[in-house]
């Protein structure tokens, strides 16, 4: 099977084949993503731009699992995602992904401790190591002061950070990212970028990050760019 | 029950609003408690009742009094082992407020066929050798402070005297005690001599005994005992209607209209109008958290998880509200002075509750839960 020496190099994390999207708003079918193909290999860290409605969200949330593509292979993890079903997927979400969101989506009225807790609900983790990981990855965003404080008790920055405790806590292979820094100013969000690039090189999270801002970008080993639902010049697989 | 937080959270959200719908929670089912144990006390008022006993009425109605003569009739019917006759009084005591049943009997026919009452021997023989004698329960003398030989005055509004009065004078001649708890506390009632009230009263009423309770030898063969007896006085002038005494009672009970009914449609309004309230309290919670609740789906909550969390939700709210409803009309049934009826909010009223929270949870949770449920994740955090 090995091609071109082909199987030497290990499988990307993220292996995406003919994915295409498409959404039925009554009669009309809008295709929103045409045919991506696109291999993002363990321990990367991918920033994915583009203009507004050019599907980056789109694309993301199907690499994360929260939507299944209208066609075409989606690997990720090793998992033929695109073949799951809800309650599989959703399994394999809790194991595998991290997410991360722009605008924070934490608990109101849950403290950083227990927002951090939440993914630890879905393991057979006992209730004083739900509270320890939690604890220690709130130590890895410099937030441990602050577990017991609300959301609505925190600034942006430090909310993003409780929310990036939440993603990792889990210990998933990929963190997904739409917009993480959209809500933050530049020095917030340079906090929040080095944290990322933190656990991209230390501890070998692979990130897929959606980002409107150059500089945001900057910190990420490469940038794809999506126009119109089609990557403008993401090197294609086998390149 | 490590979700368990996460619901409770989920209630402490808006902390006003789940304040307001636990006190319409509470208050409903105070009433709806009450009400059952109102239910309850109707219902269960004739369970205890001798299986052995039937009461012979007249077949029209049980207020039309069947005369005295028909008694060794009804006694030579085979199966019976003894009969008792009995009149309701319709006595008023000072005023009308201080309400109790009283009835005419012959004293020693009456205490044969009803051995639940425990009376002292030289009581007995007072009350069946004296024409104007009474006795009464324990639980009544203690009421008013009765002892022997009070003169207790009685305005019937039913029985005049030859004279044209309506005032009666009784003499308590004895204080009788229930056998057991259950009959201890229904020790409230009065019995009077029938020598007096017959000779008294106007001729044209006298020989008029009432209804007969008739005491069979075999509680087993009582239906055809009772068919018996009816045979006996088909196509007499008096004819009869017999039937176990626990049916009477219900049936006496019945005639100020089907109170069961009555509470039964006043308790389903009240639950309609919680089940109104507090569906429009969960359906609102749910649609204000649908971005948290598709966040709990990004975390890897399954669909299944999310419609139990709703539904715990639900069902939590109903039950705090419904359990401190039901402690308070404890504590009212509880509290009610002694010549209330004897309200309880027994083992029925709690299980009627139970069931009434299982149905109100299911009923105002199940649609949001749905809701939650079919969210789509997507959806949910663009906010379509
Ligand atoms: N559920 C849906 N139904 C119909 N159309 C949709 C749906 N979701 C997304 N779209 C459309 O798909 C296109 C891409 O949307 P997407 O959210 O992926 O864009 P985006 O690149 O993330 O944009 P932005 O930078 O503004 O976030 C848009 O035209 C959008 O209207
Ligand atoms: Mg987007």
């Amino acid at each position: 099977m090995a091609v071109d020496g082909a199987a030497a190099v290990p499988a990307p994390l993220v292996r995406i084949r003919g994915v295409t999207k498409a959404y039925v708003r009554g009669k009309q079918r809008i295709e929103v993503l045409h045919g991506i193909d696109l291999d993002i290999p363990d321990g990367d860290f991918v920033a994915l731009m583009g203009p507004s409605g050019s599907g980056k969200t789109t694309l993301l949330n199907l690499i994360g699992g929260l939507d299944s593509p209208s066609a075409g292979e989606l690997t990720v993890a090793g998992e033929r995602i695109d073949a799951l079903s809800g309650e599989a997927l959703a399994h394999w979400r809790a194991e595998t992904v991290g997410f991360i969101f722009q605008s924070y989506n934490l608990m109101p009225v849950l403290s950083a401790q227990r927002n951090v807790e939440l993914p630890l609900l879905l393991t057979a983790f006992g209730a004083g190591e739900r509270r320890r990981r939690a604890r220690l990855a709130l130590a890895l965003v410099g937030l441990d002061d602050r577990a017991g404080h609300k959301p609505s008790e925190l600034s942006g920055g430090q909310q993003q950070r409780v929310a990036i405790a939440r993603a990792l806590v889990s210990d998933p292979r990929i963190l997904i990212c739409d917009e993480p820094t959209g809500d933050l100013d530049r020095k917030t969000a340079d906090e929040v970028l080095t944290l990322l690039q933190l656990l991209n090189r230390r501890f070998g999270k692979t990130i897929v990050m959606v980002t409107h801002d150059p500089k945001a970008a900057d910190y990420a080993a490469r940038t794809v760019h999506l126009d119109k639902g089609s990557l403008v010049d993401a090197p294609a697989a086998g390149h | 029950m490590k979700y368990l937080h996460l619901v409770w959270s989920a209630l402490l959200r808006r902390k006003t609003r789940t304040l307001f719908t636990l006190l319409s929670l509470t208050a409903a089912f105070l009433l709806l408690g009450l009400l059952q144990a109102m239910n309850s006390l109707v219902a269960g008022s004739a369970d205890f009742l001798g299986a052995d006993r039937l009461i012979t009425q007249a077949r029209i109605s049980f207020t039309q009094p069947l005369p005295m003569r028909m008694l060794p009739q009804v006694e030579s019917v085979p199966g019976v082992t003894r009969v008792a006759h009995s009149q309701f009084f319709g006595g008023v005591y000072q005023d009308q407020r201080q309400g109790f049943p009283q009835f005419v009997v012959g004293p020693q026919r009456l205490l044969d066929v009803y051995p639940e009452w425990i009376l002292p021997e030289e009581q007995r023989l007072a009350f069946v050798s004296t024409a104007d004698g009474a006795i009464v329960g324990a639980r009544l003398a203690e009421r008013f402070g009765w002892k022997l030989g009070d003169i207790v005055p009685l305005t019937s509004f039913i029985w005049t005297r030859a004279d044209g009065s309506r005032n009666w004078e009784w003499r308590i001649v004895g204080i009788f005690e229930g056998r057991d708890d259950e009959w201890r506390d229904r020790a409230q009632l009065m019995y009077l001599n029938y020598a007096q009230f017959d000779e008294a009263r106007s001729p044209g009423a006298r020989g008029l005994a009432g209804i007969f309770i008739v005491q069979v030898a075999d509680p087993g063969m009582a239906e055809e005992v009772a068919a018996a007896v009816d045979a006996r006085f088909e196509n007499s002038p008096d004819e009869t209607k017999t039937q176990a005494e626990a049916e009477f009672q219900l049936g006496f009970l019945r005639q100020f209209g089907d109170i069961g009914f009555i509470m039964n449609a006043i308790s389903g309004a009240v639950f309609f109008t919680i089940l109104i309230l507090t569906g429009f309290t969960m359906s609102q919670a749910v649609r204000e958290r649908i971005p948290e609740l598709a966040v709990l789906k990004c975390l890897g909550f399954t669909d299944r998880a999310v419609l139990w969390l709703v539904l715990a939700e639900a069902l939590l709210l109903c039950a705090l509200g419904a359990l401190a409803g039901m402690l308070l009309a404890s504590a009212v049934t509880g509290a009610l002075p002694p010549d209330f009826p004897p309200l309880r909010t027994d083992l029925r009223v709690w299980a009627f509750a139970g069931v009434s929270v299982l149905a109100l949870a299911a009923a105002v949770g199940l649609p949001p839960a749905l809701r939650a449920m079919r969210l789509r994740i997507v959806d949910a955090l663009a906010g379509r």
